[in-house]
Order: C-alpha cells, then structure tokens, then sequence
C-alpha cells in the first residue's frame, strides 16, 4: 500500500509541511525533510521550483525565485532525494507546475519519482481530464497518487468527480486566493469545511492555504483529515536556520 | 475538413487547451460555456457593432501606399489599425470583452499590459461603461511607458505594479491572474491578446476578426476579389495576425506571413522569435511555443517593441507555424527602426514599432508586380516617439 493511503489510516489529524527545495540554500533539501519527519510531520510536499508560479502569493514566489537563483533543477532534485529512503519513512510529495515536468517526459519524470520513493504528485495547473484521459495509467504504473485540487468555488458535481478519480487525499484550498494571503479563518471557511465534510467524500480532505499556527491548524482539521503548511514554514525559514524546524512543527501541534 | 480554427475542446491542432489551477476554473467554465451564445446574440452584436463605428470609428481604412508599392514593386495595402481610438487594433477586442463581461454581471475589470496600450483600451471601455478597472503593469513597463500609464490614471484605472520576477509583461500577466483567482465572483479578466486558456484565444480572435471581415469587402472595391495574396502581421502574442487572417485560414491561396521580433538577433540571447527559439510548453494556462530553458523554466525575451516582447505566442499561431500554413519570418530591433522611419517617409505615417516590425518584410522578402500583400498596420507610433528619438538621435 502506498504511504500516503497507510498515513490516512492514522487516527490522527496530519500535518503536512510544503517547502521549496533549493531554499534557503541549494543543498538543505534532505536536511530540512529529515527534520521535518524528526519533529513529528505526517507528510512533505517537496516543491519543485518554477519561474511563473501562477497560483502562488509572493512567499513562495520569491522562494521559488531564490531556489532557481541558487541552481536548483529537476535533475539536481532527483540527485538530491535519490538515498532518501534510506532515512526517511513518512509519505513524500512533489508539488510542482506543469510545465518542468512536461519538459522532463512525464513517464521519464513518473518513472524516477518511483526509483526515488516518492509517493504522490500536486501539479496544480495539470488539468483534471487532461489527467485522466493522458496520464492516469502513467502514474498508476509507477503508483504515484495525484492529488487534485478543490476550492470554495467548486461545483458538487465537479467535487464527486474529482473525488472519483483521486486515490488518496483531496487538496482542499481554504479560500478563494493564492498560497499565504489569509490571516486566519472566519465562519465562511468553516461552514465549507462542514460543507465538504457532509458530502462524505472517499478521499479524506487536507486542507491548504491560509494555516499558519497552532489556531488555524485547529480550525482547518476540525472537519477534515489534516492541513498543509507552506508559505508560514517558508517564511520561517527565511528567518531562521533549518536546526530551528522542530520549534516550528511543536508550535503547530502543541 | 482541415481547419486552423479552434476545435471544441479548445485545441488548435495540438495546442491550445486550458492548462489552469482549479481555483480558475469556475471563472473560466463560466465563459467556455457562455461566450459563444452571447456573441451571437443580435442585442450583443448590434451593441459591438454600433460602438465598433460609432466609438471605435470603424471601418479603418483599407489604404492603398503607392509610394511603398512603387519602391517595392508590389501592390501594398495597409490596413489602418492605427486609426482606431485608442491608436491600435487591442481596442477591438475590449469592447467585446466589456460587453461580455457586463453580460455576466461582472463589475470590476482586470487587465494586463505590457507598453500600456491594452491597459489604455481597457481603462477606456472600462470609462465608458462605468466599470471599475485595475490593470497589472510590470514595475519596469511602468517607468519606460509614462504616458501610458498617466492615460490609464486619467481614465479612472488603478495601476498596480507587478513586482516579481523581470517586472514586465509575463509578471503583469501572472499577478493579473493571481488577482482573478482571488476574487473569482465578481471580476471579468479582460486578456489582451490570443493568448491564456481557452476560450480566450479564440473569443479574443473573434473579435478581432473584424480587421479580415472588413479587408474583404474593401479589397474587393479596390481590387474586384476579397482575397488578397499576401496577408502579414506582425506577431507578439499574435491578436492582429489573429484579427487580419481569420477570414482567409482556410484559403491556402491567401499566404500569410507572421513577423516576431528578432531583437538584437536570434543568436543574441536578446530576442522574442519564439518560432525560432521556443518549444512546446505551458504558458499561462495554455499549450503553445514558448521560450524556455531545457529545465521548463521560461525565459525572458527581449525586442525594442514592448509589444512583441513575450516569451510565448498564442495557440493558433503555434499550430499555423507547425503546419507550415503561416510563414513565420524574424525582424531585428534595426531592420524594424528601419521601416518605422520609411513609411513615416513615403506615406506620412508614423507606425507603431511593433507594426514596423510586419513593414520590414519588404526589405527580406520580394513579390510579385501584382501581388496584392496587405499588411496590418496595427498601432500609431505616438507611444514609441521616445524609442524613435533615441534610436536615430532625432
């Protein structure tokens, strides 16, 4: 069974921790996912880099801006996270636009995901039918989930399909806006929580965007299965050292 | 039957499609839906149409240059896009987006622009039907485009600059896109050019056609036939092309020539060919050729035009380079400065940079005694007067 499927057994609520990989520095890519599996995360969206990251605010813009400043490149990703297993049990995905991975070969790119171990894939710009009308059987043949994407905005109709093709968790987007523009929760999101909630989905539902502490990390997993945190973990790192992970990862969890 | 226009899943041969995050899809399956029932709608095209020449001050002429013709030996048309209001063909295609947008009760109007002359077109319909209108600019476009940029504030827009990335075009279209999935009820994105996830390309394309409609039936009264041998634009994200080739695309006997921007030269590492220099790839939400590094990074381009100057080109004109049904030919930044200054010479028009770019195709290429090549001149050189100076210390 895929890792991500065993971690939703838990009976637990998950934190999921995202970060861009060739940042702050080129090379603290399996140092910060090693600490983050020592603090305690349930499971990492390893981000891949890209120039014109359209559905993200200007944390993880400029984290993104920096990596490939500093060198990063899918090639060098794969280099980097190829002894991961050796040390590190807990679900990995690789979040990422389309378009590096288009430009790899999607089977090349599938294909050395597996060698890796990585688990799953988040390509928010990969359209649903796209997916499933050209990709599926790839990545069910190298048994990467892919995780879609919902949002306040999605139709019922459109969430029971999305949710009959998914084979993990759905990415539940808190609010109608781009990664790290929310301070907090108000009764609109968790009424949609609730909402979502009710449908009782197959897949369980993580949800992103907008958690940044203890509070919203409460709120965002009070109907659902767990949360992602992505542009609060990153400003973290601008801020302070990679040794400094575990004191992040407490204060949410405390 | 063999077709360059869009198909119903929104492809033009192999690109094209809507390469979008699912927070963009309610807004852009809203106008997939909708787009083509109210442009058909007689209220929607009489509205068009009536604004178009009462507003807009159409039909642009179709002008006979016989001092160029003469020079080049050819029987050379220009078809006068720079007349329109607002000094270019964009303002053809924002008055159908804001009578769209205002059709499904939409209030606030976002935009792109990269020299400001979209930006201008849409602050201008925005002005006119009292729409409130925020448009993207990149902080560099913001310094060298001024007076662009104090039209827009005079016609009651907000100008926000975009700061990421190379600050220009690419930048203002992401943070246009970032503000439409944050505010995915109540805004209309009003896309500039051919370009974006369908069904931009080929709404924008629509209405744009009106530049070939009209070539027609006034090729027709100069020269007896509505089809001329040669149409050429110039290419940047390709809304004119698109506008003056639509009617003939399915006629091979019509030959149509796109220009890019060469820049300073192919091989400079400063130039916006993205036939040339580009591949398949995803650019703002759609799957086109796009100038980008081996790593799927996508790279900026460079051409003196701000008009030209983009990393992509959009889906129809991807799929008529493939096919080989356009010829796609690059100009310099010099050849084009070149044949700016002569048509200012031989005609008394001043172009816009970007049309003197489809103008210089007279110096590479020759035609024939009767061949009739209609070129869109698509802009007025009015924003470029700075550039002009400086390149020819005027």
């Amino acid at each position: 069974m895929n890792r991500i499927n065993q971690k939703l057994q838990q009976d637990k609520k998950l934190l999921s921790i995202y970060f861009t990989a060739g940042y702050p520095n080129l090379n603290d890519t399996v140092t910060i996912i090693q600490n983050l599996e020592k603090s305690g995360v349930d499971m990492i969206e390893i981000g891949l880099p890209f120039s014109d990251p359209l559905a993200d605010g200007p944390t993880i813009q400029a984290s993104s801006a920096q990596a490939l400043k500093n060198g990063m490149t899918t090639n060098l990703l794969f280099e980097q996270l190829k002894d991961i297993r050796k040390t590190v049990k807990i679900p990995l995905l690789i979040m990422g636009y389309f378009n590096p991975i288009l430009q790899y070969g999607v089977e090349a790119f599938c294909k050395r995901c597996n060698e890796i171990g990585i688990d799953g894939l988040i390509i928010p710009d990969l359209p649903v039918d796209v997916y499933n009308e050209e990709y599926k059987m790839t990545f069910e043949k190298y048994g990467l989930i892919n995780v879609f994407l919902i949002t306040p905005q999605t139709s019922e109709e459109r969430i029971r399909y999305i949710d009959s093709i998914s084979n993990g968790f759905i990415y539940m987007v808190s609010s109608a806006s781009v990664t790290g523009s929310q301070t907090g929760f108000g009764k609109e999101q968790t009424d949609y929580f609730k909402r979502i909630a009710d449908m009782t989905l197959n897949n369980p539902q993580i949800v992103g965007f907008g958690i940044s502490n203890n509070k919203t990390f409460t709120q965002a997993t009070q109907h659902t299965k767990g949360a992602i945190i992505g542009s609060a973990f990153i400003k973290h790192l601008s801020k302070n050292c990679v040794d400094t992970i575990d004191g992040f990862v407490k204060s949410i969890e405390k | 039957m063999k077709t360059y226009n869009v198909n119903e899943k929104g492809y033009y041969g192999e690109f094209g499609g809507a390469y979008i995050p699912e927070m963009l899809y309610p807004n852009v399956e809203e106008l997939r839906q909708n787009y083509l029932k109210i442009m058909a709608e007689p209220e929607f095209q009489k509205e068009f149409n009536q604004l178009l020449k009462d507003y807009v001050g159409r039909p642009s002429p179709l002008y006979f240059a016989k001092r160029l013709s003469e020079k080049y030996n050819t029987k050379i048309y220009l078809k006068r896009e720079d007349l329109n209001h607002t000094g270019a063909h964009k303002i053809n295609n924002t008055i159908g987006q804001i009578l769209m947008a205002k059709r499904l009760g939409k209030h606030r109007i976002i935009a792109e622009t990269g020299a400001g002359q979209h930006g201008v077109a849409t602050a201008t319909v925005c002005a006119l039907m009292g729409l409130e209108c925020i448009v993207y600019m990149g902080e560099i476009d913001i310094a060298r485009q001024a007076p662009n940029v104090a039209r827009m504030k005079m016609l009651g827009a907000k100008v926000i600059p975009a700061l990421s990335g190379s600050r220009t075009l690419k930048d203002a279209t992401n943070e246009a896109i970032r503000d439409w999935i944050n505010n995915p009820v109540d805004t209309h994105y009003i896309i500039g050019s051919v370009v974006g996830p369908h069904p931009y390309p080929d709404m924008v394309a629509r209405f744009q056609s009106i530049v070939s409609e009209e070539i027609q039936w006034q090729l027709k009264k100069h020269e007896g036939k509505t089809k001329p041998d040669y149409v050429i634009a110039c290419v940047g994200g390709g809304s004119n092309a698109a506008g003056a080739y639509y009617y003939f695309l399915d006629y091979d006997e019509v030959k149509l020539i796109a220009v890019e921007a060469a820049g300073l030269g192919i091989d400079s590492g400063e130039s916006a060919a993205t036939s040339v220099l580009g591949k398949e790839g995803i650019i703002h939400g759609s799957k086109t050729l796009l100038m980008q590094t081996n790593d799927g990074q996508i790279i900026e381009p460079y051409s003196i035009s701000a008009g030209l100057d983009y990393p992509g080109v959009g889906p129809m004109h991807a799929h008529l380079y493939t096919s080989g049904r356009a010829e796609f030919i690059s100009i310099t930044d010099s050849e084009a400065m070149k044949a700016g200054l002569e048509l200012c010479q031989l005609e008394g028009i001043i172009p816009a940079i970007e049309s003197a770019h489809a103008l210089a195709i007279f110096e590479q290429k020759t035609f024939k005694p009767d061949d009739i090549v209609v070129v869109s001149l698509s802009g007025r050189g009015d924003k470029d007067l700075e550039t002009y100076i400086n390149h020819f210390s005027l």
